[in-house]
């Protein structure tokens, strides 16, 4: 085979089966997914200013809300991860690559297609998808617009892309590892990543199955989900979660790997408690199966069944307990420094954990009733995504980006960086909390009077947070264009077999496998 | 060399067995259909009732019990018929068979099939009320103009919990003049 280089041009994008272009890619496509999803969003909080319509008509306004959650799951947070494990896990394992390089490069390419036809929806008659990015039947049967079936097919392309990502995953942590890198010496990242990936190809096809129901609905005329027919709407939402439930660990479990692997670094501490990581790991994916049905408590489930489910999700505190506990126990008398990837990373252990314990006070059967619909909802998984799944990539980018480029990021650029978005977002989502415990229900253009000053604070922060956004595109193009020189280590003393390559990452890497203590 | 084929092998074995996992769960999320009704069916749950006539038994008729049962009928959207029953409610005691009516009136001038699709309430009061006879079992056709008086006969099964005092009937007329699915997944899904 020999050491050749990389080819030269846009053929070697489009051909490439190199995991650390393909990684590349896959990060550069979630950034522009992130950006394109982050504008719909200020669309909508531009429109939530102030109460009454301004700026867009309330039939754009659903639109808006259904395509920036779409975007955001399925095009900022799902691709950022693939493209981190691509970039990250053959060189954690020491591979030379995937283990299917070809399928990998067929994996990413798909996605641009998937996305250009669901962006391409808000253009036709009728407009885009308006019923939510959980498109409950019948709003997104009976009553959707004709450019339906374009999002389903964008669904279906991008379940697609993500069953064969997995499988890739998968058979790399599996067959290609280095020569006594069993299976418990394995990196955090990998493990969550392992487990995320089989919880992908469970579930991912549970989705193509819904969409595809939904697709018979509208054009064969079957049932699955029209009362008229025999079929059920509270069918398409059990449906729907069983799917809808896992994919909400999927974007977050590679988060928690992520932040397993800074804080150690920058704590100068090994982590604390790795195998119960990985059994805390496994059991919140056993458990993301059974506890589907909360978000369904008022369609009017027996008592038994909002008994089970309440208790079933409140379990999933146990485990999430002991990884937090793990987090803060390896910092407790660390020699700690706060460089960029470790404010990330400790913005996310806190402010996760405030996400978490809104989803505790949602679990609540009863309670939820009070809260079901509203901007609490909101508030609650915003704070699990945005300073979860999203802080977590900004903090693996920070961490990594030297060794992927050679050049040391401006760590005060970074840092900057850091306290806009945080201040930003929590601007943004912490209000949200109180409009949403004093009755504001979400996907509304307009609200009334009383909730106005959360909303104009809220608004203001999302666009902080967004054009902090921009600040972030220019620190990484201004890190990739030069600055200093990093070492192969990057940081102090890092934990890991991707610190032992130089920096930049060589294009091939361990050709041979490199021998595991 | 050999390891390198090794690993060429097992990756092959491992994909291979992940790509059934893929088939299976995508067939699973269709089986969710018929579970989700088979569940709703022996648990009662969703205020399914039997799409079939019950064969009654001779039951002892339980005197010194009084259930009331409420009737409903709803035209679904775009459905112009009248509909209503014939009384909206009445006392009837466990274990007694009953027959009352609903009225249908088509008042358009062209023919058309209707469909009506029970649900009771309280949902698990659903599987201790038996329809011996029912207009739902078929779809009714009547031509513009015309109406019918639709029998409906049923039985309160005797085992009914005791605190479940009132029981809700609630049909909603379909009109499947043009679709006519109704009917085939109608009998398997209620």
């Amino acid at each position: 085979m020999g050491d050749h280089g990389p080819a030269k041009g846009f053929g070697r994008w489009l051909f490439t089966t190199n995991h650390k272009d393909i990684g590349s890619m896959y990060l550069w496509f979630s950034f522009a997914m992130f950006l394109m999803g982050g504008v719909f969003a200020l669309v909508i909080r531009a429109e939530l200013f102030q109460p009454g319509l301004q700026l867009v008509e309330p039939e754009f306004f659903n639109q808006m809300t259904t395509m920036h959650g779409l975007v955001m799951v399925f095009g900022a947070v799902m691709p950022a991860f693939v493209g981190l494990a691509n970039w990250m896990i053959p060189m954690m394992v020491g591979a030379p690559d995937m283990a299917l390089p070809r399928m990998n490069n067929w994996s990413f390419w798909i996605l641009p297609f998937a996305f250009t036809l669901l962006a391409s929806t808000l253009l036709m008659e009728g407009g885009g998808p308006n019923f939510g990015w959980t498109f409950y039947a019948p709003l997104s049967t009976t009553y959707a617009p004709p450019s339906v079936t374009y999002f389903i097919f964008a669904v279906h392309i991008m379940g697609a892309s993500s069953i064969m990502g997995s499988i890739n995953i998968i058979a790399t942590i599996l067959n290609m590892r280095a020569p006594g890198m069993t299976l418990m010496k394995m990196p955090l990242f990998v493990w969550t990543w392992l487990i995320t990936a089989y919880l992908l190809i469970a579930v991912m096809p549970v989705l193509a199955g819904c969409v595809t129901m939904m697709l018979m609905d509208i054009h064969f005329g079957t049932s699955f989900f029209s009362a008229a027919g025999g079929g059920d709407p509270v069918l398409f939402q059990h449906v729907f979660w069983f799917f809808g439930h896992p994919e909400v660990y999927i974007m977050i479990l590679p988060a928690f790997g992520i932040v397993s692997a800074i804080i150690p670094t920058f704590a100068r501490k090994p982590l604390f408690g790795y195998a119960s990581m990985v059994y805390a790991t496994a059991s919140i994916a056993f458990l993301s199966f059974i506890v589907w049905a909360h978000h369904m408590f008022t369609v009017g489930m027996p008592i038994a069944g909002e008994l089970f489910f309440m208790y079933a999700t409140m379990l999933i505190a146990v485990p999430t307990g002991v990884k937090v506990f793990n987090w803060v126990s390896t910092m407790f008398r660390g020699s700690m420094t706060f460089e960029t990837p470790m404010l990330f990373a400790i913005a996310f252990v806190i402010l996760f954990t405030i996400g978490g314990f809104s989803g505790l006070m949602l679990s609540i059967a009863p309670a939820d009733f009070q809260y079901h619909d509203t901007y609490f909802v909101v508030a609650h998984f915003h704070y699990v995504l945005v300073p979860g799944a999203v802080f977590s990539i900004f903090a693996a980018v920070y961490y990594w980006l030297p060794k992927w480029c050679g050049n040391m990021y401006d760590e005060r650029l970074g840092k900057a960086h850091f306290w806009l978005s945080f201040v930003g977002l929590n601007l943004t989502f912490f209000p949200m909390h109180f409009v949403g415990l004093a009755g504001m229900p979400r996907r509304i253009p307009d609200y009334a009077l009383q909730f106005a000053d959360f909303n104009q604070i809220a608004s203001m922060g999302a666009f902080l947070f967004g054009f902090s956004q921009v600040f972030f595109l220019f620190i990484v193009i201004k890190t990739i264009r030069g600055g200093e020189k990093a070492t192969d280590a990057v940081w102090d003393n890092p934990e890991g077999l991707e610190w032992t390559v130089a920096s930049p990452a060589p294009y091939h890497t361990f050709t041979t496998p490199p021998p595991v203590k | 060399m050999t390891e390198q084929l090794n690993t060429t092998l097992s990756v092959r074995k491992l994909v291979a067995r992940l790509v059934v996992v893929t088939v299976v769960m995508f067939g699973f999320g269709f089986a969710l259909v018929p579970l989700y009704d088979l569940f709703c069916d022996v648990t009662g749950l969703n205020g399914k009732t039997n799409s079939e006539a019950f064969i009654p038994v001779a039951e002892l008729i339980d005197t010194s019990r009084n259930v009331t049962v409420q009737f409903i009928a709803t035209n679904n959207e775009n459905m112009s018929w009248e509909f209503r029953p014939e009384v909206f409610s009445m006392k009837v005691h466990p274990g007694e068979e009953i027959e009352t009516t609903f009225y249908a009136r088509n008042p358009t001038s062209g023919e058309m099939t209707a469909q009506a699709i029970p649900s009771v309430s309280p949902g698990r009061a659903a599987t201790y009320f038996h329809k011996t006879e029912c207009f739902c079992f078929n779809q009714q056709l009547l031509s513009g103009g015309s109406a019918i008086d639709m029998p409906l006969r049923f039985i309160v099964d005797r085992d009914l919990p005791d605190d479940v005092n009132t029981i809700t009937l609630s049909y909603t007329l379909f009109d499947v003049t043009e679709t006519g699915v109704i009917q085939a997944t109608s009998l398997t899904a209620l």
